[in-house]
């Protein structure tokens, strides 16, 4: 196997987690990397967060730490792809106009978007004064000035808004809102000790390490309710007060509440970015707008043209830890491809 | 003033803003496991009475939640406090304490 790994290089799209690790493990085999970021700066959506579940780390510390692992790499901020020629095995890529990268190898690490709540009318965000989001939520924690929060003494989670709906083309799982509202719900509570917080879910998937404890601790220690129930429309009262409608479905009865504060967990899908990607990579995208692998179980990192790879929440909702894994995996296999070249 | 046999029903919606959740903190504070039910349905598919009675754990605990407490207290009374719920309970509830603790508040405010 020749291995002249330093003379390769290989253009990382995206510069969030998965770009970031991706990055950083290439440079320890000894490649060369680009990465081209939309952004201003490294980290993606991860800039939008505070604390992370399960354990409550800093969303910043790990954007810091995984960005100081990708020194050594040529960093395009603000920058698009404008064009892709394939020649001579060598991908050249038009970064904005002006530079060109040729890449050996190109992976693919668009990530994803935050489904936008406001599609969903009839929960009334940007319409009602104290609809806010997961991510405006995020944005309260770091910052503590939101003029929707008030003091809130009865406030409510919406679970899977934009997921698990095709009436939004989405009927996938974002499968992290659950212990993102678990874990938000509990540090309102903190922060709003008297409060009275009901997360309405449809189902409850608290499928990772340490999760159930969250939803434990949300329960036994912090009092936090649980109603099986899809909130199925929320209006404004006079005062301001967000009514809400639900069924309990355990008792099979519609419910009425009247909240300070209504919080919609909006649910992944797949990058923006990712259709015009799609075409200049000739990169399938799937019916659930996630970009397709040539396999989900042994080839989850290819799309299945030479080359071309991909990682990250780009193919599906992801946990960052799971995120930094398909990285890592992804960095394997790219290694292997050009070894074998 | 005519009657045309029309008449304005109540709404059967549950109207979560004018429940008695009074029972449930009571409860709650002598026996906190109250808050750790997720509904599974366990203790109410092996309950010995349950097969002849109307009684499900869960819905008492359901109700005492929404505020119900005649119906969770009426259901508490068929319960034969033999156990076995408490030895399926997946979230290691103390089920025969909340019921005890249950039937006590209740006898004690009469």
């Amino acid at each position: 196997m020749k291995n002249n790994t330093d003379s390769r290089t290989i253009a990382i799209i995206g510069g969030g987690p998965a770009g970031m690790e991706c990055a950083a493990q290439l440079k320890t085999l000894g490649y060369k990397c680009v990465i081209i970021e939309k952004g201003d700066k490294l980290g993606g959506n991860l800039n939008n967060w505070d604390r992370l579940f399960p354990e409550g780390i800093e969303a910043q510390k790990v954007v810091k730490e995984l960005a100081e692992k990708t020194k050594g790499s040529k960093l395009f901020l603000n920058s698009t792809i404008e064009s892709v020629k394939h020649e001579k095995g060598k991908y050249n890529i038009v970064v904005s106009g002006k530079d060109i990268v040729e890449a050996d190898s190109v992976i693919i690490c668009t990530g994803f978007d935050l489904f936008p709540a406001e599609k969903k009318e009839e929960y009334g965000y940007n319409i009602y004064n104290h609809v806010i989001t997961n991510r405006d939520l995020e944005q309260y924690f770091k910052k503590r000035v939101d003029s929707r929060i008030q003091n809130p003494s009865k406030i409510g989670f919406v679970h899977c808004v934009g997921s698990r709906d095709e009436k939004v083309c989405n009927r996938h799982c974002s499968k992290l809102c659950c212990v993102t509202a678990v874990k938000q719900a509990i540090e309102l509570k903190e922060i709003f000790p008297k409060s009275e917080i009901i997360c309405f879910y449809m189902d409850l998937r608290m499928f990772g390490r340490g999760y159930e404890d969250i939803y434990h601790d949300a329960q036994y220690k912090y009092g936090i309710r649980f109603i099986r129930g899809r909130v199925s429309e929320v209006s404004e009262n006079i005062e301001m007060g967000v009514v809400v409608k639900a069924e309990d479905t355990l008792q099979s009865k519609p419910i009425k509440i009247t909240l300070d504060l209504l919080v919609l967990m909006s649910g992944m899908m797949n990058s923006h970015t990712a259709s015009q990607i799609a075409e200049q990579f000739d990169a399938p995208i799937s019916n659930d707008g996630f970009f397709e692998q040539s396999s989900r179980t042994l080839s989850k990192n290819s799309v299945g043209k030479k080359g071309i790879f991909i990682a990250g929440t780009s193919t599906g909702p992801k946990t960052l830890p799971e995120t930094l894994n398909d990285a890592r995996g992804v960095v394997l296999e790219v290694h292997q491809y050009l070894s074998n070249l | 003033m005519k009657n045309f046999g029309f008449n304005i029903h109540k709404s059967l919606a549950l109207d979560l803003d004018n429940i008695d959740r009074s029972l449930f903190l009571k409860l709650a504070d002598l026996e906190p496991d109250i808050y750790k039910c997720i509904g599974c349905g366990s203790c109410t598919s092996s309950c010995t009475a349950g097969s002849f009675t109307t009684l499900s754990f869960r819905q008492i605990i359901l109700f005492i939640e929404r505020g119900d407490s005649n119906k969770s207290i009426e259901m508490a009374k068929k319960c034969m406090l033999c156990g076995k719920c408490t030895l399926i309970c997946p979230r290691c509830i103390n089920t025969r304490n909340i019921l005890r603790t249950l039937i006590n508040i209740n006898t004690t405010v009469k």
